[in-house]
């Protein structure tokens, strides 16, 4: 997970972009360090609830890793972990609120997924291994890469299951009447399936880009 | 703590600073009560979008499994007769009485709810008190799995059970005069049965039965009381004139 020192020395002008690029892909939550298993699997089953866990996480991830790279000389040590899932819990209850008094149409469909945001280990993760020791700017465009890596990597899961379970896309039809749908693509197990086959696809293109290289 | 922290330090390569315990109890006391004031705050600042929003969902529920319906009246039952509800008051078991622009009772709209496959499922359905049938239905409340449960509210044949499913009642006017059963898709003949869904039987069955159990209870209540709620409307304009 460490960047190695001599590649920040090399990349100090482009520093803020490169934290955010690395999030995408080179340090992709999901397809590289397999955090947050459980929103990937649970809640990607249709692609709008795929965008909806990615833009909620990125949303409390941005404002945990402001307020931890904030307070990162007052926490002490021993209790930053703690100190880091209170703060994290209490930034996911108030976008439980805020997205109910927003929409009540988008809190019905995904109510039961925004409490799950709290046990995504990529926050803390985030928290402990960036922003505690990072400046404020870094600490964001840290967060916010790693949110969208996190976001297209939920809607790389929850196209291709809504697409082969639902034969729909955003819940427009895709496919013609005809079409019978593949009902364990939604099911846990196709959750499975699909990241397997993802992540099967990223390390056959990382091979042969570093065979390449 | 300390003494954990000595024997543990030597071998880190980077050794936390000492730190007293007080400093720590506060830290955390410090995030605690920052957190509790900002999510007091929160509640309070959204509380009233909240409530205002559910609100209109309910009402525009309401208006969508009654058509024609432009205003509500809100009654429930007390020892078998039908009272109105004072806005102030929150009784548990609503009916809700629909109006059109003339004020003529148009229909009636019942909460039900019962389990699903995944969690409770709350519905909303549409009564047509001169057809004595259901004439609308709409889903409040669902975890019902994507795709497969939740085709009670997406698949426009099973919408269509509850465009006329007769829930007359019986001679006597106790109970319904033929329960509300399942048929298997393809396999519906009478009008008082619902057609279930392929891939998602117990979704369905869930839905019929928790249909079944309410309008055995409230189709007797609303019958029994349907001069109350006939006059509902113009008795209130009176009270509201007086």
């Amino acid at each position: 997970m460490a960047t190695p020192a001599a590649s920040i020395q090399t990349k100090i002008k482009s520093e803020s972009a490169e934290n955010f690029i690395k999030g995408l892909w080179r340090e992709n939550p999901v397809f590289v360090a397999l955090l947050g298993m459980c929103p990937v699997l649970a809640v990607t089953n249709s692609a709008i609830n795929a965008l909806a866990i990615g833009a909620a996480s990125t949303f409390v991830m941005v404002l945990s890793s402001t307020i931890v790279s904030l307070a990162q000389k007052l926490i002490p040590k021993q209790v930053r972990i703690a100190s880091y899932i209170l703060i994290i819990a209490t930034f996911v209850t108030v976008t439980e609120y805020v997205l109910q008094a927003l929409s009540y149409e988008v809190h019905k469909a995904l109510g039961a997924f925004i409490a799950l945001i709290v046990v995504n280990c990529m926050i803390l993760g985030r928290a402990e291994a960036f922003a505690s020791r990072n400046n404020l700017r870094q600490s964001v465009m840290d967060a916010f890469g790693m949110g969208v890596g996190f976001t297209i990597a939920c809607l790389s899961l929850g196209t291709v299951r809504e697409i082969l379970g639902n034969g729909t896309l955003f819940g427009f039809q895709v496919f013609g009447p005809e079409f019978e749908p593949w009902i364990v693509m939604i099911l846990p197990p196709g959750a499975f399936f699909v990241l397997g086959m993802w992540l099967l696809l990223f390390n056959w293109v990382k091979h042969r880009k570093e065979a390449a290289e | 703590m300390t003494e954990l922290q000595s024997i543990a330090s030597p071998a880190q390569p980077e050794a936390p600073p000492e730190v007293s315990s007080t400093r720590m109890i506060m830290t955390m006391a410090g995030i605690g009560i920052i957190s509790g004031i900002l999510l007091v705050f929160t509640y309070m600042g959204t509380l009233p979008t909240i409530e205002k929003n559910k609100a209109e969902a309910l009402e525009r529920a309401i208006f969508d499994v009654v058509p024609g319906a432009t205003s509500k009246l809100t009654f429930t039952p007390e020892d078998g007769r039908l009272r109105l509800v004072d806005p102030s008051e929150k009784p548990t078991e609503n009916y809700y009485a629909a109006y059109d622009d003339e004020g003529k009772l148009v229909g009636i709209a019942v909460e039900a709810a019962g389990q699903g496959f995944a969690d409770i499922i709350k519905v909303l359905y549409g009564y047509d008190p001169v057809c004595q049938c259901i004439i609308g239905f709409k889903v409040l409340a669902t975890k019902e799995t994507p795709g497969l449960g939740d085709k009670i509210e997406t698949d426009p044949a099973f919408v269509a059970n509850f465009e006329a499913l007769d829930v007359s009642l019986s001679a006597d006017g106790s109970t319904l005069a033929n329960p509300v059963v399942f048929a298997k898709p393809g396999q519906k003949t009478n009008p008082w049965e619902v057609e279930g869904i392929t891939g998602a039987t117990i979704t369905s069955k869930a839905i019929q039965n928790l249909i079944n159990v309410s309008a055995m209870h409230a189709m007797a209540i609303l019958q029994n009381n349907i001069q109350v709620l006939r006059d509902g409307n113009t008795s209130s304009q009176h009270t509201n004139q007086d």
